[in-house]
Formats: structure tokens, sequence, C-alpha cells
């Protein structure tokens, strides 16, 4: 493997490399490989570790809880009970029920997995995209880095939101799926900006030299060396677009222009409580609070993301 | 000067065209409006559908670029942005919701950035203290809060301080009370009052948005050699942060001012939705479920050139401050 050229690396790299070449290292000091020592530094920010649980239990609750829920109490989220409309918080409805006689609990979970599986697809989605466009761009450069860039300028000129509300009700019979990739499509743009800077300073780097002046194709160039030698702001991109995709997808549901009845997502969710949320507030608090603990558990996680992999950063605690 | 802000405006005019041109192919496209003339009963005839379609402009057997140019003709020549999928002129509309949403736009917009430019100076010069954590916090909740959620928040708290008060202190429906007959200053006062409340659901954001940035760029700055260069030539550490430090540090703000405006125009569409504004934002929405092109096409021209003319400002604010780019 070659050695991390990572400008975020280099400082860390050298602490480690140093002990290496150099005499035998002390016994007291212990040297850490990068990958301990990032975990290390997001282990001890004790909000990180606090976020990073709500977000599993998030999880857990999303994927597992309407199993659980139907076996305990027997709802779903497309079930209604025909002796309960309206009703508060009980027993017998976690979170109440709505005007028909929906159970809250169940559709709320099935809203936020819905909200937690676009949140990552769409990361996944636009990081990957805005990696491979970039490096091309600044790997390639001339005619593919215009072109490439150009198209960049334009997608960020068209006004995303406005656009995928009119197109998205159109594929409404193709599901989700579509809904995703509208959103992604709209997501890469800046990343792919940055990537291609970076790109341009790592290809005068002699282990990418080495590597084209030994045989290796462009593509292997790109995916082995450039790609892997970005990770750690991909990583952290990666994080930022879940939060947002989130925020953008139960935007979009909210009007009405993203997921579609009978699916359900949190926008859906909050839009159906907006207009009894003073009367029966459990239509909009649960749906509401699950949204901004989800992104807000994403965010701070990829803020300590960064302080982890920043090795100028004195907030992560020593790099030892 | 003159030279690079010149060059920024023909970008932004550049840029305008294409937004508007855009939103109104894909608008064409996918929109149908002949679906509103399909659910009546007595179904009216084909023939009568057609023309009807063709008058407004909007008729989907008409070949795309024609309606495009005619429509476009008559905004630049004559000011006349068309009509909705009703037979009524949107320029009727135009200006009293344009008014409102500017309202809204322009006082959410600069309470967002000076406040949030603030915020983040306070945060960095008190780093790691009580107050910058505060701020922290206060940051990342409203940064993570889609504003439909902050604004449904607002009302409840208006509703339950008007309930312990017992009288409207604070308003939540409308831009101003219906039939208000108070004088100018009355109903002066009464437009403010209405606008407390929304516009603080998109200012909160804003600010949280702004102070996370300005707070990052004034750190970067804090340590810079040119602040300890200030402070050994006499400059108290107060007056070299004011005088040197925060006139850098706002130099990457005015950047991302241009950049905000768009995300601004988006989150004041949900609180004119929420407050029962009816402005461009609340239009655009409507529009769209009712398959109206013209309209989708016209607001999507009222945001870009508010862009535009943000964007413009903070290439002037970029000029302003940093000396490199007067050259």
């Amino acid at each position: 493997m070659s050695l991390p050229a990572d400008p975020l690396v280099v400082a860390d790299d050298v602490a480690v490399n140093d002990d290496r070449d150099g005499q035998k290292a002390p016994s007291a000091v212990v040297v850490r490989g990068r990958r301990s020592l990032v975990m290390r530094r997001f282990r001890k920010n004790r909000g990180a570790m606090v976020a990073l649980a709500l977000l599993l239990l998030l999880f857990v609750a999303a994927f597992l809880g309407p199993r659980i829920y139907e076996a305990i109490t027997g709802w779903t989220y497309s079930s209604q009970d025909y002796s309960a409309f309206l009703s508060p918080p009980s027993p017998d409805h976690w979170f109440g029920t709505t005007q028909i006689g929906q159970d809250v609990f169940a559709r709320t979970m099935r809203g936020l997995q819905k909200s937690l599986l676009i949140g990552l697809l769409v990361a996944l989605i636009s990081t990957t995209l805005a990696a491979v466009v970039g490096a091309c761009a600044g790997y390639f450069g001339g005619w593919t880095d215009r072109v490439l860039m150009w198209l960049v300028d334009l997608l960020l000129v068209i006004p995303a939101f406005l656009i995928v509300a009119i197109i998205s009700p159109a594929f409404r019979d193709a599901g989700w799926i579509v809904l995703v990739l509208l959103i992604a499509v709209f997501a890469w743009m800046i990343t792919a900006r940055i990537i291609r800077g970076m790109t341009l300073s790592l290809k005068e780097r002699e282990f990418v030299l080495a590597a084209k002046f030994s045989g290796v194709s462009s593509a292997g160039i790109i995916f082995r060396h450039l790609i892997p030698n970005m990770s750690s702001l991909l990583i952290i991109d990666a994080t930022i677009a879940v939060a947002s995709a989130i925020i953008a997808e139960s935007g979009l549901s909210y009007f009405g222009f993203g997921i579609q009845p009978p699916d359900v997502s949190l926008g859906n969710l909050i839009a159906d409580g907006t207009r009894s949320a003073f009367t029966f507030p459990w239509l909009f608090m649960f749906a509401g609070g699950l949204l901004v603990a989800t992104t807000l558990a994403v965010s701070v996680i990829g803020d300590a993301l960064r302080d982890a992999l920043d090795p100028s950063s004195s907030r992560a605690g020593s790099t030892k | 000067m003159g030279r690079f802000l010149l060059k920024r405006l023909v970008n932004y005019l550049v840029l305008v065209i294409v937004a508007t041109t855009l939103a109104y192919f894909v608008a064409s496209l996918v929109l149908n409006p002949r679906a509103a003339y399909e659910g009546r009963n007595p179904p009216p005839p084909a023939a009568v559908v057609d023309q009807q379609l063709s008058a407004y402009g909007v008729n989907d057997e008409d070949p795309l670029l024609g309606r495009y140019a005619d429509w476009i003709g008559g905004v630049l020549l004559h000011g006349d942005f068309g009509m909705t999928v009703n037979g009524q002129e949107i320029n009727d509309q135009l200006g009293s919701r344009a008014l409102v949403s500017l309202r809204l736009l322009i006082v959410g917009s600069i309470i967002g950035a000076v406040l949030g430019v603030l915020a983040g100076v306070v945060s960095a010069i008190k780093k790691y203290r009580p107050t910058d954590r505060l701020i922290t916090a206060y940051a990342f909740f409203f940064i993570a809060t889609p504003v439909f959620f902050t604004a449904v928040l607002l009302k409840y708290g208006a509703l339950s301080v008007n309930n312990a008060a017992g009288s409207t202190l604070l308003y939540y429906t409308g831009y101003e009370t219906p039939g208000l007959d108070a004088g100018f200053f009355g109903t002066l006062g009464d437009q403010v009052a209405h606008l407390i409340l929304p516009t603080l659901s998109i200012a909160l954001g804003q600010i949280a948005f702004f102070s996370r940035y300005q707070r990052n760029a004034m750190l970067d700055v804090m340590n810079s050699d040119f602040l300890r260069t200030a402070e050994a030539k006499g400059l108290t550490r107060r007056k070299a942060l004011y005088k040197h430090g925060l006139r850098t540090a706002l130099i990457p703000m005015a950047t991302l001012l241009a950049y905000s405006f768009g995300t601004l125009a988006v989150g004041a569409t949900f609180t004119e939705k929420i407050f029962g504004w009816h402005g461009m934002g609340e239009w655009v929405v409507d529009s769209i479920t009712r398959n109206d092109i013209n309209v989708v096409a016209t607001v999507t021209l009222f945001t870009a050139i508010f862009i535009l003319i943000s964007g413009f400002l903070s290439d002037v604010i970029y000029a302003v401050l940093d000396p490199r780019v007067r050259v």
C-alpha cells in the first residue's frame, strides 16, 4: 500500500514515521497507526459518542421497532384502529393515533426508516459521484475538465428545490428510488470542485507518478491511488450529505412533492401534523423530534470526524 | 474594481437567463395544464380547451420554443408575465406578492447575516468557554432543524404567550390585520408585529449557519502572523482583532452570503406557507400543484433576480474588504 498522501494526514504520518525510521523509540512511547489514532480521538469526544449511540438507537428503532411493536400491540403503519380516533399516547398506541385511527408510532418508525435510507443512499451516490467526477476532471485536465466543470456550474445554477419539486410527482409510480436519484443529482457539485482541487496537487506527487510510469492505467490511478488518499474529506462530506439529504427529502415531502402516500416519510407526517400541532401535539412532535434528533446526531458525528481526522486540531486531544 | 463587478454582473445575468429558461422548459415538459379542464363536468369540448390553453400560452400542442419565445418576449419587451392557468393576469398579483416576500427575505437575511457574524466572532474570541459552548449548541440545533419545524414551534410558543398574556401580543397568521384602519403608523406597527415570528423562523437558521463559518474563519485569523505583528507594534488585542482580524475573517463570509440566499429563498417558502403569507413561495408551491407553467417560470425569474442582486451585493462587499480584487 502506498503511503497516505492526504494533506490532513501528513502531520500524523510524520509522527509515526519518525519513530519507525529513527532509532529505537523509547518503550514508553506508544506508536499508533493512523486508524487507531483517529478512532482514539473520536472516542475521546464525548458528544460524538452520545450522538453515535443515539444514531444507532434510531437505526434499531426504525428497522426493528415496527416488527417488535407489531408483536406487542398488533399495529402496522398501514392498519387502522376504528375504536381509537385521535387518542393520545397510551400503552395501546405508544404515540397515539391519527384522525382516521392510524397508529402514530408505527407510521413514525416507517417514516424514520425511509428518511434514514434516503439519507444514506443520497450520501453514498452523491459522494461517489463527486469523487469520480472531481478526480477525473483534475487528473485528465483539458477538455474533460472543462466539460465536467461546466456541468458542475450549470447544476449549481439550477434552482434545485424547484426542479425536483416539479419533476418528482411525475415519477410517483416509480417509487422513492427516483426521489433519491433526483436529490443526489443536485447534491455533489461543491464537493466535486474541492476534490478536483485536491487531485490537481495530488497528481504531481511521487507515488502517483511512480504508479503512472510503472504502467498503471488511468482508472487504476484514480480509483486505487487518488480517491483513497482523499478518503478523510470524502467521509466528512458523506456525513454532511446524509443530514442535508434527510432535510431536503422531508422538505419535499412536506409540500407533497416527495414520498407519496400510502407510503410515509417524516416530512409527510410533519405536514399532516402541522394543522393540528396545537390541539393534538403527538401528531407532530414525535415525527419532528425524531427528525431533529437524526440530523443533529449526524452533524455532531460529522463535526467530530472532522476534528479527529484533522492533525492540526487541538480540540480532539494530542496525537499520542 | 469596476471591471471586476461588471464581469460578475454579466455572469449573474447569464445565470438568471439559464435558470429561468430551464425552469420554463422543465415545467412545460412535466406539468399538464390540461388537467384543470379535464375534471370539469360537463367536460368542455376539446377545441374550446385547446383555444383557451393557446390563449394563455400553455397549450402543449403548440411548439415549445414558440411558446417560450412568446413568454420571454412579453416579459422583456412589455413587462408582461402572461396569464395563470385560470386566465388571470400574473402582473395583477406579482407586485403585492413580491412585496410580501421581499419584506420577509430582506429583513430575514440582514438579521441573519449580521447577528450570525457577531455570534461567530464572540464564539471565536471566547473559544471553549461557556459562551462559545452555548452558541455552538445553538448553531448545531438550528442547522439540524428544518424551517418547517422551527416555524411551527414558534407558532406554538406564540400561542402560549398570547394565552398567558390574555391578549394577542404575537401574530402568527398573515402579514397584516385585514381591514385595519389605524392610520399610517398604526398600519406600520401592525405589519411589524406580523413580521416578527416569520422573520425569526428563517433568521434563527441563518444566524446558526453564519456563526459556524464566521467562528472558523475568525479562529484561522486569530492564529495568523499579521495579528501578532499588529499587537507587537502596539495595538491592544481588542483593537487588533476588530481592525485587522475581523476584516480579513469577513472576506469568506461575503462569498458565503451569495450561496446562502438560495437556501434562504427555499426556507422562506415554508415560512410563507405556515404563517399564511401570500408571497412568492406560497405561489410557486400552489402553482406546481395547479400545473401553472407561467407562474412557475415567473417565480423562478423573481428568485433568480433576488439571488442576482444579493450575489452582486456580496461581490461589492468582497471588493470593499479585499483590496486584491480591485486591481
